[in-house]
């Protein structure tokens, strides 16, 4: 697993990447509210605030991490968005990406370095 | 972050593990680890404990009582002269051109007038009631007591515990009551929608009284960020964002706290600031009014998003003052001010939220009823 700046964690699965944010990021946010996800299908550049997440502090942007297509989002988190807070790096992945550019993966942070970005 | 003030209780937040913010000059609790949503939960079904020390306490004393009550009749549109011993009203503080200063709680306490004004607000106010008052009422700003707010359905049953003489106050009454040998100065209100006490009490005696109250297994430690999402829901404006200078009593829909006394008509009509703008708005009505809006999706609606009549076009008529997410509501809540042709309840508007309108109704406030002891 690889993680962001932006506290996003990023799994490959097969030829896919899913995304979600960090359970540190969760915990910050305090109790999420509400998730607007992109629409299935939709091409993103990354960088592109493709999801808002609203807990009962405040509003955040999620930005995309690659470029690609979204091929899938978690409409779980319609109505269960404080999954976010219960399942972060599990059940409440946001979206899963068909990536046309991997290079950034390798700028990414790996679980140690993660670990110490937000000691 | 030096420069944020401590209130009496800031070593047993550091010891709850609380997340402090600075607020108003005062490093204080934003949320315990149970989190918003449990805390506001916990207050509405059994009992939430506040610090509220930032909020300035005020004696008016040094003369008869209903000196004191005239003199502060003059910078309130309240019936103060009318306010009897052992109980409490709300009160506003209006400008010379009938906006509201700030909001207050104002108690009749025998032989003097003790008055709660906002955090933010009370260097502000004391000056404006030293230069309003002085000297014929002496003013004196309380700053070795603090301020604790226990609120919820079980709170009289927690507090009754340490004393069972608080179970005969009722709503908006204030007594001297002796909690574990220290006496405290107890009113029956809030600032949630739910039953419950203010409690000023000496510093020294503030963390043992507020651990006393923790250690009841009903009662956990409430943050301002709870604090916010239960006044939301009762419908209760905060000062600086639902209501300020630009705004008067009308418009905030806070004219039933102005008494017939103190209208046209009445025997004690006017004499206030602004008292020709605030008596003719409410003979008149306001041509914008506070507003309960429930955004109809489930995305929250925050302070500023803008309000339009229809999903696209036209000119704005309103703007929400405070928003969020309400726990007890289920979804997201908000109060705004809308143009008055607007503020009929069940009306449909449109909030731009991220460059969409979505919409949101018209709703009669509060959104989660009262449930005061009266």
């Amino acid at each position: 697993m690889k993680y962001t700046e932006e506290h996003e964690w990023l799994l490959e699965e097969g030829d896919l990447i899913v995304v979600g944010i960090t359970e540190h990021a969760a915990e910050q946010l305090g109790d999420v509210v509400f998730v607007e996800l992109p629409e299935a299908g939709g091409e993103i550049t990354k960088d592109d605030e493709v999801v808002v997440i609203e807990s009962v502090k405040a509003a955040s942007d999620i930005l995309a991490p690659l470029d690609g297509e979204i091929v899938e989002v978690n409409t779980a988190l319609a109505d269960n968005p404080g999954l976010v807070n219960e399942d972060a790096q599990g059940g409440a992945w946001f979206f899963k990406i068909k990536p046309s550019d991997l290079s950034p993966m390798d700028e990414y942070m790996d679980e140690a370095a993660y670990k110490d970005f937000i000691a | 972050m030096t420069d944020l003030l401590k209130t009496p209780l800031h070593a047993l937040h550091d010891e709850l593990g609380a997340k402090m913010v600075g607020f108003a000059g005062y490093d204080m609790p934003v949320q315990f680890p149970a989190g918003i949503m449990a805390e506001h939960i916990q207050t509405r079904t059994k009992a939430g404990l506040f610090d509220v020390s930032h909020m300035g306490q005020v004696i008016l004393s040094g003369a008869p009582m209903a000196d004191i009550a005239a003199a502060f009749e003059t910078m309130v549109p309240m019936d103060v002269i009318g306010l009897p011993e052992g109980r409490q009203r709300y009160g506003l503080f209006t400008s010379d051109t009938g906006g509201i200063l700030d909001d207050l709680m104002f108690a009749n306490r025998g032989d003097h007038l003790f008055v709660v004004v906002n955090a933010a607000c009370k260097q502000a106010d004391i000056a404006r009631m030293k230069a309003a008052l002085e000297p014929a009422v002496t003013v004196t700003e309380v700053t070795d007591r603090a301020l604790i707010a226990l609120q919820g359905p079980q709170a009289e049953a927690v507090l009754k515990q340490i004393n069972p003489a608080v179970a005969d106050m009722n709503f908006m009454d204030v007594a001297t009551i002796s909690l574990d040998g220290v006496d405290c100065w107890i009113s029956r209100s809030g600032y949630t929608g739910e039953d419950g006490f203010e409690i000023s009490v000496p510093a020294h005696g503030a963390e043992t009284l507020a651990r006393r109250l923790l250690d009841h297994d009903d009662v956990m430690p409430v943050g301002l960020g709870a604090r916010d999402s239960l006044r939301l829901e009762a419908g209760l404006c905060l000062y600086g964002h639902d209501m300020d200078e630009t705004t008067g009593p009308v418009q905030a829909g806070l004219g039933w706290s102005i008494q017939k006394i103190r209208r046209t008509g009445g025997a004690r009509a006017g004499g206030f600031p602004g008292a020709d703008a605030v008596l003719e708005q409410l003979a008149q009505g306001a041509s914008r009014k506070r507003v309960g809006l429930r955004p109809q999706g489930r995305a929250p609606m925050r302070e500023g998003v803008a309000l339009f009549a229809s999903d696209s076009g036209g000119a704005q008529i309103g703007v929400i003052t405070s928003g969020g997410f309400g726990p007890t509501v289920g979804g997201p809540v908000a109060m705004g001010y809308v143009s008055a042709e607007f503020a009929t309840a069940d009306t449909t508007l449109y909030g731009e939220l991220r460059g969409k309108r979505q919409p949101v109704t018209v709703t009669r406030l509060p959104f989660v009823a009262a449930n005061f002891k009266r």
